[in-house]
């Protein structure tokens, strides 16, 4: 099956003065055209490093190996100028914190248009307005608002504006890095509402990225829990947060407690101990040493991601055993 | 040409700025008033600052010239010194502000004369040579800090450096002594000093070229001496701005690197650059007092030096008044520009 987007085997290294150190390790993942796939972790769990990948946008000091393919067309290894051209048009981002990725001195009409007059040079100035102030309306922001400066508005319109943006020149895929992160809940509900309803009219690709297992539940067709560089789950949205294999998706599944589930607002949840460092990984599963179900040999096998007939994986001795 | 490009968008920002709100006018105006403010102060300071100045200026010109007791009384009654000092103040206010500075004591003409006359040159020498420090100090630190640490920054930060320890006088020294006296195979083509060939009439074509190889080693040496401060802050503003998230989104959206640079990174470079850039321009006036000096040329700064040797209250008095009413009139464009390329200041 050749879809959208293909991660073959993707590893990168970061090149330090304190030696190499792995950020991915060895990815697998596709994305089908107009699919939601949700990718989940904590913070340094690889996530980020791996979305840069997708538009060749990781730091020079970044090494990456395995091939990432774009309808077909390997992004790492691809000439400059295609590079360019498949930038923003082929599949465009919604980044994290708005307020710095929008440039501060310009009004953000003119940020939206930029793409538009780079991507669809044959465009009148006219046209680009007018298809500004339309994407300003599909995220809900009356089209007069393409006059105002970053500083001008609010969080919640800003990741608006980076929401229009993307949609900019209709891109076939959109990554949204922590899109709502730093957005209190009830905005966050309202830019989330608008993303999937975009993403749906429009059948775009969406690759969305969030520490927040119940948001992805939500809005994903498909989950990849990573940790410490690796996919450790894999599977249709309902079933890993309802029904995870790898304890440490159970875990970060019950750090969301439902609303009015007496027994989960009991029982322990959350997980002890900090992310492994990088540089310095655990022998064996790199998450033995924080697992609650960890038994002998899981400190000397590292376990491979295994599929079930069901489309799920995992990458746990106690699911390839069962 | 990156910064006559961010040059043209700050005037479109301003123009459409100042055309939909108020809030620009209230900016403007408060900056106006601040400069006023620190004009009233200064002319405060000049006042007092030339009356404790060691010495009697009736004495000290004298020099036992002054053989009676009525030639002493009749030479403090011609400057207004036998009044009392808050009489002597307000006559100051009221001649500075009337632009009279008072009579030169050595060339025996009024002071504002005097500076009209010197003023010229000081402009011209200051002017271009501040602008010449700004393009190529700007041009340097952003390809400098662009490619950070390689071959071009390497060479340009060092050569930097080094100019910034330089004095200028000292500079001026040494031009002269290579492109103007000639060394070894070098002919000493440009003039040691003076703005003016005597055999030329300065208002024909011919006399234009002739101040133009006059004034080229003293801008020459102003423009090395202050292009350091203009690169530095350059690179260091754009390397402030370089791992931005916002540089990212310009990437992610297709833009090519210099696109990247000249479009975003720079035009928020040089906002820092313009705060420092005003806070420069005072030395870049001191600057000029040296090298008027090393190379002769009949400007302020020179005015400012044979006032010192006589000396001439009334002349440095002028002199003082005019730089740093200079100076904060290029402090007050430098904070207009600074509320037109940055809108965050302006709401």
């Amino acid at each position: 099956m050749s879809g959208l987007l293909e991660f073959e085997d993707v590893s990168v290294t970061y090149r330090t003065s304190g030696g190499d150190v792995p950020a991915v390790r060895g990815v697998s993942l596709s994305v089908a055209a107009g699919e939601v796939v949700g990718i989940a972790g904590e913070s340094g769990c690889g996530k980020s490093t791996l979305a840069a990948t997708i538009l060749r946008l990781q730091p020079p000091s970044a090494k990456v190996t395995g091939r990432v393919l774009f309808e077909g067309e390997d992004v790492q290894t691809m000439r400059w100028g295609d590079l360019r051209a498949l930038r923003w048009a082929g599949a465009s981002m919604v980044f994290q914190g708005a307020l710095h990725s929008l440039n501060p001195v310009q009004r953000v009409g003119a940020q939206i248009a930029e793409p538009i007059r780079l991507h669809e040079e044959s465009l009148s100035d006219s046209a680009v307005a007018r298809r500004v102030g339309e994407l300003l309306e599909q995220v809900g922001l009356p089209a007069a608002r393409a006059r105002a400066y970053p500083h001008q508005l609010s969080g919640g319109q800003r990741q608006r504006v980076m929401i229009a943006m993307a949609l900019a020149c209709g891109p076939r895929l959109i990554v949204a890095d922590e899109p709502t992160t730093a957005l209190d809940v009830m905005v966050q509900a309202q830019v989330l509402g608008v993303l999937r309803d975009l993403v749906r009219e429009f059948d775009v690709g969406l690759v969305m990225i969030s520490h927040d297992l119940s948001v992805l539940a939500d809005l994903c067709d498909r989950i990849a829990v990573m940790y410490a560089g690796r996919v450790v789950e894999q599977g249709p949205a309902g079933k890993v947060f309802t029904d995870p294999l790898h304890p440490y998706a159970a875990a970060l599944a019950a750090s969301f407690p439902h609303i009015g589930d007496m027994a989960a607002r009991y029982a322990p949840s959350g997980l002890p101990g900090d992310p492994p460092d990088p540089a310095d990984l655990p022998t064996g599963c790199s998450f033995h040493p924080r697992c609650p179900k960890r038994f002998g040999a899981c400190e000397t096998t590292d376990p491979q991601l295994r599929s079930d007939s069901a489309g799920r994986a995992a990458a746990c001795l106690l699911v390839e055993g069962r | 040409m990156t910064v006559l490009a961010t040059q043209q968008e700050a005037a479109d920002l301003g123009a459409t700025g100042a055309a939909r709100s108020g809030s620009i006018g209230r900016y403007v105006a408060g900056r106006c008033l601040g400069a006023l403010g620190s004009l009233a102060f200064m002319l405060v300071v000049s006042f007092f600052l030339f009356r404790v100045l060691p010495g009697d200026p009736a004495r000290t010109l004298g020099r036992g010239r002054f053989s009676t007791p009525e030639q002493l009384e009749e030479f403090n009654r011609t400057y207004g010194l036998d009044q009392a000092l808050p009489q002597q103040f307000v006559t100051f206010l009221k001649n500075t502000l009337t632009g009279d500075f008072g009579i030169s004591l050595r060339y025996r003409v009024p002071v504002s004369d005097l500076l009209l006359d010197r003023m010229w040159p000081t402009l011209l020498l200051v002017g271009s040579s501040t602008v010449f420090a700004i393009l190529i100090g700007v041009w340097l630190g952003i390809r400098g800090a662009w490619k950070r640490g390689g071959a071009f920054d390497n060479i340009s930060t060092g050569t930097s450096l080094t100019l910034y320890a330089m004095p200028e006088w000292w500079l001026g020294l040494l031009l002269i002594a290579v492109f103007a006296v000639g060394l070894g195979p070098i002919p000493g083509w440009f003039p040691t000093g003076g703005l003016h060939s005597v055999d030329v009439d300065p208002s024909s074509v011919a006399g234009v070229f002739d101040t133009i190889r006059h004034l080229t080693l003293p801008v020459v040496t102003l423009t090395l001496a202050y292009l350091a401060d203009y690169s530095l802050i350059m690179r260091s503003s754009l390397l402030d701005e370089i791992g931005e998230d916002y540089l990212t989104t310009a990437r992610a959206k297709g833009l090519r690197d210099s696109q990247v640079r000249d479009r975003h990174a720079v035009r928020n470079a040089l906002l820092p650059t313009t705060t420092l850039v005003a806070l420069n321009i005072g030395f870049v006036v001191s600057g000029a007092i040296t090298v008027e000096t090393v190379f002769s040329i009949p400007g302020l700064g020179l005015l400012a030096t044979e006032a010192l040797s006589v000396p001439d209250y009334w002349v440095l008095q002028g002199t003082f008044l005019v730089a740093s009413a200079g100076v904060i009139i290029a402090n007050l464009v430098a904070n207009l520009l600074y509320g037109l390329l940055d809108p965050r200041v302006r709401t």
